[in-house]
């Protein structure tokens, strides 16, 4: 059910971590722990059946806790947010499609209050006061959504899906990152190559959206993915629209 | 058998309707007592089995239609025939059960095999009589209301009027009349104009059993919305909300989900509402609408394992409450085959197992109990042994009599209080 390299862990009272590659037993920090909960809501979003359509309740759930997190993570400076321009520069379909984790983002652009979740679960135990050093680098550690069903509250056909996965990886990612996308070797030099081939994809998926110029970094990536959405990307566009009227009819 | 999705008495006990996950519908009567068996009062046997819903495929988003039966709902007698409403998450249908004890026997035209019988050999006229014959149930399909929701139908409930019913889905709420299957009005709509805006949907809705404007709404976000149709068409606009504030000693990164609310169902009485979140019960006075007047905790013990369950989607598990006919008790399902029985006036609760081995026929059932401390008594369960997997999530209390029919996966139990 997992992807390889993907670190379960779980942080039931005194419950043995199982799975994690290291089998070391050890209380994550509550960093860690955050981050897991994070990636496993993520997981969890993508792994929609592509035969029926998704469970709206727990779609909507599942996103809550991923704003939550990212909330919080941006509260206590774990994240830096957006750089408000990145966004304004967007075209109108990244405007218009509000990733489902962009909202405090939006708020924080915005000047306006987001409240801060001062008291932590029992949940979280840990004794260990944790560094902002600790902070991984987010991009590493995430699974890219290949197939992410886009807008999971939509029901959209697959195809139509194609055209939207550009667009959601926008979103996740938008948010995801960690640092402004000055340049691309600044990107690059922090991805750890060998962790696993998604990274790679990862990262250039980002640089694709984020700068505009991205031919050249398609090489970068792995070919399969990228490459088929930018090209499916202007395409589709359009029969989004079109088949968004009709299933909304 | 198949995965049993829905369980419900009809108005006066007689019939048990069920359904299940491949859309068939399996219909229990209740025996009659007789001089010549008088243990047999109080079980109930087949009556009926049709297929309700059949897998459909949505060929505009390419995505199929589950047959499985989310909700039966009966209505109200009126004739010799029996009528209910059966739900999967699209198309509602009208089924009409009726029986056969007897058949026309001396057709004038036609022969016993129903062959056309020549017109030279019909020499004299008769009238047919009526015979007895085998009883025979037959169920045939009266209305289809269909195309009327997006999103998948999680509720229906019929309005104390016996004309009209709404249905809601995970966005909106439909209000239908029973005679009428080409239109429906919509009476709640919370969708957003921009989806990815979206962060509540509608769990469950219900009629109330007296007052026909009124109904509540219950959503992922823990709180319930009573609505009056006479105020305006569109009830978008609530008349109460009932909201209990969070402890923020208890906050986690769950709390949202676990406080998402899975059921709501008025009190026979009318005057009070259960709703059934993951870990409690609550009861709300329809006049307070600040906190309900009563939680029992179900299975608190799960609290600290809220991350597991989240990970193996356990924690998105719909459990269903229901009422005794007086309103006195409660009743919800658990893990392992437990289900819990909440006494509102003496505050006694037990749980007890639904299962093969501690279930022989007339065996009286044994409570059973939650080992939450580290030393485990003898016959207690430790959390960490419980089966997961084993969910009551649907369970019914007979209208009048303590009965209680309780679905564990597959399997339909069925109990009846002891009287000696």
């Amino acid at each position: 059910m997992f992807v390889r390299g993907l670190k379960r862990k779980c942080f039931d009272g005194e419950e043995d971590i199982e799975g994690t590659l290291a089998g070391i037993k050890a209380i994550p920090s509550y960093n860690l722990q955050r981050q897991s909960l994070l990636d496993m809501s993520l997981v969890k979003l993508q792994l929609c059946h592509m035969l029926v359509e998704p469970n709206l309740c727990r779609s909507v759930l599942i996103a809550n806790t991923v704003r939550q997190i990212q909330e919080e993570m941006t509260q206590d400076g774990t994240w830096q947010m957006i750089n408000t321009q990145s966004t304004g520069q967007a075209s109108l379909d990244r405007l218009v499609s509000t990733d489902i984790l962009c909202r405090s983002s939006k708020d924080q652009a915005e000047g306006k209050h987001v409240p801060a979740y001062g008291t932590f679960n029992k949940d979280f135990e840990s004794d260990q006061a944790q560094d902002s050093s600790e902070t991984m680098s987010t991009a590493s550690s995430v699974q890219a959504p290949r197939n992410l069903q886009s807008n999971v509250w939509e029901m959209e056909s697959p195809q139509e899906n194609k055209g939207n996965f550009q667009k959601s990886l926008d979103q996740i990612f938008e948010t995801l990152e960690n640092k402004s996308p000055n340049s691309v070797e600044d990107l690059f030099s922090e991805v750890d190559n060998s962790y696993y081939d998604l990274d790679t994809m990862l990262t250039g998926m980002m640089s694709n959206t984020k700068m505009g110029h991205c031919d050249s970094l398609e090489t970068f990536s792995s070919p399969t993915n990228t490459a088929s959405n930018s090209n499916c990307k202007s395409d589709l566009n359009d029969l989004d629209h079109i088949v968004e009227i009709l299933v909304e009819s | 058998a198949d995965i049993i999705s829905t369980v419900e008495f009809n108005y006066t006990g007689d019939l048990l309707a069920t359904g299940d996950k491949g859309g068939r519908v399996v219909i229990f009567q209740r025996e009659q007592e007789t001089k010549s068996r008088p243990l047999s009062r109080g079980e109930y046997n087949v009556y009926s089995t049709f297929q309700s819903h059949e897998p459909e495929f949505d060929y505009l988003k390419s995505l199929e239609i589950e047959e499985k039966i989310n909700k039966i709902r009966w209505l109200p007698q009126q004739n010799a025939a029996h009528f209910l409403l059966s739900t999967n998450d699209k198309t509602i249908k009208l089924w009409k059960i009726s029986e056969r004890d007897k058949r026309a026997e001396g057709y004038n035209l036609k022969d016993e095999d129903g062959r056309l019988r020549e017109h030279f050999r019909v020499t004299e006229l008769r009238v047919p009589t009526l015979k007895p014959m085998d009883l025979m149930v037959e169920a045939s399909p009266r209305r289809t209301f269909a195309n009327a929701h997006t999103y998948h139908i999680n509720s229906i409930s019929v309005n104390s009027d016996y004309a009209t019913y709404l249905s809601a889905d995970d966005l909106r709420i439909n209000l239908w009349h029973l005679e009428v299957t080409n239109r429906s009005f919509n009476i709640v709509d919370i969708k957003p104009a921009n989806m990815e805006e979206l962060t509540e949907v509608i769990t469950a809705a219900e009629f109330h059993p007296h007052h026909c404007n009124v109904f509540v709404y219950s959503s992922s976000k823990g709180t319930i919305r009573l609505c009056d149709m006479r105020s305006s068409a569109l009830c978008d606009q609530h008349s109460k909300f009932f909201e209990e504030p969070e402890d923020p000693s208890s906050r986690s990164f769950f709390s949202e989900i676990i406080s998402s609310i899975s059921d709501v169902k008025f009190s026979h009485n009318g005057r009070y509402m259960m709703t059934r979140d993951y870990l409690s019960v609550k009861v709300w006075d329809l006049n307070m609408e600040n906190r309900p007047v009563e939680t029992y905790q179900v299975h608190e013990y799960l609290r600290s394992k809220l991350c597991s369950l989240y990970e193996n989607d356990c924690i998105f598990d719909k459990f269903e409450c229901c009422w005794n006919g007086s309103d006195s008790t409660i009743m919800t399902g658990s893990y392992n085959n437990f289900f819990r029985t909440f006494d509102r006036n003496t505050r006694r609760d037990t749980t007890l197992e639904a299962s093969r081995e501690s279930s022989k026929p007339r065996a009286v059932l044994k409570p059973r109990k939650v080992c939450t401390t580290g030393k485990r008594k003898k016959d207690e369960i430790t959390v960490d042994s419980l089966d997961f997997n084993k969910k009551i999530l649907h369970t019914a209390w007979h209208p009048m009599e303590n009965i209680i029919a309780v679905a564990a996966t597959n399997n339909l139990y069925l109990f009846q209080e002891k009287v000696n």
